[in-house]
């Protein structure tokens, strides 16, 4: 089924009777020419692309839960591609690019709105790294804009512009960033992909892999044995569980990143604001909910919730950014397990075993790269070959000394 | 989270900075071990989903190490030890 104004139009008038279940639930078959391990947003996208671009058929997706149920459900809906490193931008513009047409791509509405989004400066330091990242970036083909203090005092007047400690001094701003709504994001790949042939295996939980004379032959599951010729893994918080089933260790550790929902509020907020001095972002949702979020938690964590003290640091960081907050109300709030690399970067890359892809350590910036990580992990499954935007996502990086550090920390996951 | 501090009793997590995995205590030696053993030492990690050793460090209090065991799962903490204990149990001098 097709989605379209018309459509709508038409099922408002016969009583919306004609709406169908938009992905089927499939039993798992025997073997596999592909399987995804991971049904959340980067194993579905990789099956959609495989499928859609590459041209792939017998590909299933197995989901230890339900499809859209980690961490594309629990973050904080961001897109943007303002990175500085060389490894870095050309890989989250193309992931921008890709949100731009997604919605016609997949014809579902995800509901992708470019609202802007500015990093605030509060130092002369820090307004020269934000002009040398807006370089980087319009280097790669992005758009990057440094603001003023009065452009963004026009924007958000009630921000605190003269907070002792952090003055506001202006912002890198990129115009074509903004959010997602993030759930339509699984369920528009997951539509995709199953139109396309695809087995969406739910409840389907992966317990080992089979692995003889260095080739895999398939995984073991909850549901079974199922063959495969290639198995990818996309399961974020989980990788370094999953990867062990093949004898594993990763350069990752979990973390709980939490997030938070205020009560509905008037719309005051246009766009996404990070403030980064305070470990603290901010946008708007379309229900009026401010939608904010700060730094993991900072200990080894697979608990999918976090504890108090983080809570209250990124309170006092909204309420030294926006003092306007002091009086909503906390609705809700809730904790993802990233997948930390050792520098702050992902991998998407072969491993030692022949017929085993590894696509992970996304930290805590996964969700934008959605369309992207889907794209090149298909590219690299289907090829056998890095896409040309992720050429430096690899395993041995670590060991060759070609770290991606943004923010220049070092092997300290709990930092970056 | 509260750590039971061997020496000052239980204490509140915010009080300690952590490092990471325990196993960060046993460095390779720089002047026989190869650059895969560092490599793994510096970059590598087994992320345990359940029981974790870790290093805590006291920074807001005795600053002492702790070796803590801890459920990564559900955040109970099941075990607390002085890091230089286990160090000399595993046979350091200090």
């Amino acid at each position: 089924m097709r989605y379209s104004g018309f459509r709508v139009i038409a099922e408002a008038l016969t009583g919306h009777k004609g709406w169908k279940p938009i992905w089927r639930d499939p039993a798992p078959q025997a073997s596999y020419d592909y399987i995804i391990v991971g049904g959340g947003g980067h194993g579905l996208a990789t099956a959609y692309y495989l499928a859609k671009e590459f041209k792939q058929a017998r590909i299933a997706v197995l989901e230890k839960g339900y499809l859209g149920g980690g961490n594309v459900g629990r973050n904080t809906t961001i897109i943007r591609s303002n990175y500085l490193l060389e490894g870095n931008e050309p890989f989250y513009e193309f992931s921008l690019k890709l949100w731009e047409g997604l919605e016609q791509d997949f014809n579902y509405n995800a509901m992708v709105s470019q609202r802007g989004i500015i990093n605030l400066i509060h130092t002369d330091a820090q307004r020269d790294a934000f002009t040398r990242r807006g370089n980087g970036m319009i280097l790669n083909g992005a758009d990057a804009e440094m603001l003023n203090r009065d452009q963004v005092r026009a924007m958000y007047p009630f921000l605190n512009f003269d907070n002792a400690r952090f003055p506001i001094k202006g912002a890198l701003m990129q115009r074509r960033g903004g959010t997602v709504r993030h759930d339509a994001v699984a369920w528009g790949y997951a539509r995709g992909a199953d139109m396309r042939g695809v087995d969406l295996i739910q409840n389907c939980e992966v317990t080992g892999m089979r692995i003889e004379n260095g080739r895999i032959l398939g995984v073991e599951t909850s549901r079974g044995f199922i063959g495969a010729k290639k198995v990818g893994v996309a399961v974020a918080g989980s990788s370094s569980e999953v990867m062990a089933h093949a004898g594993m260790r990763l350069p990752i550790e979990s973390h709980v990143l939490q997030a938070f929902v205020s009560e509905g509020l008037k719309p005051f907020i246009d766009g996404v604001m990070t403030f980064g001095a305070g470990h603290f972002y901010v946008s708007q949702s379309d229900k009026g909910g401010l939608v904010f979020g700060g730094d993991i938690d900072g200990y080894n964590s697979y608990a999918q919730r976090g504890n108090l003290p983080v809570i209250e640091d990124v309170a006092e960081g909204g309420m030294a950014l926006m003092p306007a907050i002091g009086r909503a109300r906390l609705l809700r709030t809730w904790g993802g397990i990233m997948d930390m690399s050792m520098d702050g970067s992902p991998i998407i890359d072969k491993t030692h075993i022949e017929g085993l892809y590894f696509n992970g350590g996304w930290c805590y910036g996964g969700f934008k790269a959605t369309p992207a990580s889907g794209w090149c992990f298909a590219h690299l499954l289907a090829k056998d070959e890095p896409h040309k935007t992720a050429t430096a996502y690899r395993f041995d990086r670590f060991l060759k000394g070609l770290m991606i550090d943004e923010k220049g920390q070092g092997a300290q996951p709990n930092l970056h | 989270m509260i750590i039971n501090h061997p020496i000052l009793g239980p204490r509140d997590a915010q009080e300690f900075v952590y490092l990471g995995d325990a196993s960060l205590m046993s460095r390779p030696d720089g002047m026989t071990a190869g650059i895969e053993a560092f490599h793994d030492y510096l970059y590598n990690r087994d992320n345990p989903a359940g029981a974790h050793r870790e290093l805590w460090y006291h920074e807001q209090g005795d600053r002492s190490w702790l070796v803590v065991t801890r459920n990564t799962v559900t955040h109970e903490i099941l075990k607390v030890e002085m890091a230089r204990d286990v160090a000399r149990a595993g046979g350091r001098s200090k």
